[in-house]
């Protein structure tokens, strides 16, 4: 278990001072200017070092997504904090900007500085209205006590940090569609490439990280990649919140050590599954995009990037949806269509279209009011729909349909059978 | 005349202007983008003028924030129906806001639903009689192990069951409003028995030494400056 001196996020729950001065007194903008003198390449090189990956889903490496920015730009150039959190399962940024907003607003001076912009735009979902003032509170002291905006923290570098409120829509957590958002329209995502790096906000060049990504960056460059690099297994280094939701005894975030034991976060820190490991039906290990995984590989697996897509999974953004035997898992899972299915912004028609279909035929399953052959219809279109499209919220909602046919068919037939079976008998009768 | 909202006709305002003070406001949000980028002030304008409305964005309004921004007016419809939290037809004083995607499902929405429900004698996306509470369904909070949530204007109500969703309602109606967050003996997103984690008072963590005053790369910076 990781020890509480190696944890990063020490007011997770929000029982210390969020304000500046609790914040400086837990060690939060203390060495900052020595940091950012240090220079570009070496914070760049750091965080490379660390082996510090994206914490908003994908897992891209952090280092080198900062080390496409160029080097001279004669347009400006941004940081961009993508704080919409709105994957289903996912929590864990909320309490960074609630209860340690210093982190995030001081990440965003460092990791402004290691990419030399002038500028950084936080995007924080428009539900999270107190969150949202919290943090606007917590930039305002930093304006005030010198440590944002020009010489920040007395170091020579300039940089501005502006909160920008979302209104509902889940789409513009994809980072182009948050860009678009940004720029005052619909957050339709746009094609790729060209990346943000070269054309990002306003067509500037522009980074776009998630809240935790840039929140624990400070810790990495102020403790030293090494210390960084030391927790978790290799390519999977690092602390990382864990949201574990759902059927559990106590639902939690915890920030523990990358590689944890599926198992042993419920059972330590969520006090288990509701009536015990052996009532476990499913996980969803990371955030609702990611495929679920029954029972037996629950007690095996590791939660890390590659110890879950070994698994036909994904770390995600390491919300656990846990599951127990009582779960309608069909049900639950065409519950996650029909968010994706709300959530399609409407540009691909593969999405747009695909992804009605999909929720519509998964109502039938729930029932049973299919055929064996309409499941591998489904089966099918999922993977006609997969790949298909411009951004990956159309992947993010087949793969629980495939996760769910992969490991829960026999149950997903049964049913089919036994509806089947109640209207041939009501037909003779 | 087409109000962009579904449904039937909403009765439209002849006219719309913010406040001084929400134009105080509305200055603050332009100042923040780039000359010429005041484009991207739509949505936290939109926002004001939906507060000011009392809760809903009637046309007249969309309709200023487009002037201000000097926007087209189908720019600012087009967001204004893209986006959820824009009501385009009015709303109660409070809006109920249920979550019901699958991490809160499996900790009883169901219940919290059913209890708006019974006790407004309204269905989702009704309005009860004495124009105080319209329930919505909404897609994920982002609030998962306070599960579930009921967002009430802007504050989140955690951790319900159908009884304190209507003890709730109660305060609500009666014209208080309980402090938001958990309804149960919790703190934040904790485990509810107790941490398991964070159980001593945090201390600052020690610097890495090439940080240090002293350590090669600072003397030569310093030195540097001083020259």
């Amino acid at each position: 278990m990781l020890a509480d001196r190696d944890r990063v996020f020490t007011n997770l729950y929000g029982e210390h001072d969020w304000r500046l001065a609790g914040a400086r007194a837990r060690g939060d903008w203390d060495g900052t200017k020595a940091v950012i003198q240090k220079g570009r390449d070496w914070i760049v090189n750091e965080v490379k070092e660390s082996g510090l990956r994206g914490r908003g889903g994908a897992g891209f490496p952090t280092g080198l997504k900062w080390s496409f920015m160029p080097k001279e730009s004669a347009r400006p150039t941004y940081l961009v904090v993508n704080a919409d959190e709105s994957e289903p399962g996912t929590c864990k940024d909320r309490d960074i900007l609630r209860n340690d907003p210093h982190k995030l607003v001081e990440g965003c001076v460092l990791a402004g500085a290691g990419m030399g912009v002038g500028a950084a735009y936080i995007y924080i979902r428009g539900e999270f209205y107190n969150e949202a003032t919290r943090l606007q509170a917590a930039i305002d002291e930093a304006y005030a006590a010198g440590l944002v905006g020009k010489n920040a923290c007395g170091s020579g570098y300039d940089i501005d940090i502006y909160l920008h409120r979302g209104a509902g829509a889940y789409i513009c957590g994809e980072e182009t569609g948050l860009l678009e958002s940004l720029e005052g329209k619909k957050g339709q995502p746009r094609l790729k490439p060209p990346f943000p790096a070269q054309v990002g906000l306003y067509g500037c060049p522009s980074t776009v990280n998630n809240v935790e990504t840039i929140a624990v960056a400070p810790a990495i460059l102020k403790r030293g990649a090494a210390w960084f690099a030391g927790i978790g297994r290799p390519r999977n280094t690092g602390t990382k919140i864990f949201c574990i939701s759902g059927h559990v005894e106590q639902p939690c975030n915890v920030e523990e050590e990358m590689s944890i034991p599926m198992k042993e976060l419920i059972e330590r820190h969520a006090g288990g599954v509701r009536g015990g490991w052996d009532n476990l039906m499913a996980v969803i290990p990371g955030g609702s995009s990611t495929p679920c995984l029954p029972s037996p590989i629950c007690g095996e697996v590791l939660m890390d990037f590659d110890s879950l897509v070994a698994q036909k999974s994904g770390l995600g953004t390491a919300a656990l949806i846990v599951m127990d035997k009582s779960t309608d898992i069909v049900r639950a899972i065409t519950r996650l269509s029909a968010f994706y299915k709300h959530e399609s912004c409407g540009q691909c028609t593969p999405c747009r279209e695909g992804l009605g279909w999909v929720w519509r035929v998964m109502e039938r399953m729930v029932a049973g009011n299919a055929t064996v052959a309409e499941l591998d219809m489904l089966l099918d279109v999922t993977h006609e729909i997969e790949g298909h499209t411009i951004c990956a919220l159309a992947d993010g909602a087949v793969w629980p349909v495939q996760g769910l046919i992969r490991h829960f068919r026999p149950e997903m037939e049964r049913r089919i059978h036994e509806y089947r079976a109640v209207a041939t008998r009501q037909a003779a009768e | 005349m087409n109000t962009h909202a579904e449904g039937a006709p909403v009765a439209q305002p002849e006219s719309f202007a913010f406040t001084a003070e929400n134009i105080e406001r509305a200055k603050a949000h332009i100042a923040k983008y780039p000359k010429g980028r005041q484009q991207s002030a739509v949505l936290p304008l939109l926002d004001l003028a939906q507060r000011q409305s009392g809760g809903w964005l009637p046309l007249a309004a969309m309709h200023a924030v487009a002037d201000m921004l000097e926007m087209p007016r189908i720019r600012v419809y087009e967001v204004a129906s893209f986006y959820t939290m824009f009501n385009l037809r009015p709303v109660g004083r409070y809006l109920l806001q249920a979550c019901t995607t699958t991490p809160c499902w499996l900790r009883g929405s169901d219940a919290v639903v059913a209890a708006c429900e019974s006790k407004l004698g309204i269905g989702v996306g009704g309005t009860s009689a004495d124009g105080l509470f319209t329930l919505v369904e909404v897609e994920c909070l982002g609030g998962c192990v306070n599960a579930p949530i009921l967002q009430v204007n802007d504050d989140f109500y955690e951790d319900l069951d159908g009884a304190s969703t209507e003890a709730l309602i109660d305060a609500l109606r009666a014209g208080k409003t309980p402090p938001p967050g958990t309804v149960l003996a919790r703190q934040g997103s904790a485990p509810i028995k107790g941490k398991t984690t964070l159980t001593l008072m945090p201390e600052p963590p020690a610097m890495q030494a090439a940080l240090l005053p002293g350590a090669a790369g600072e003397t030569a910076k310093e030195t540097g400056d001083a020259g």
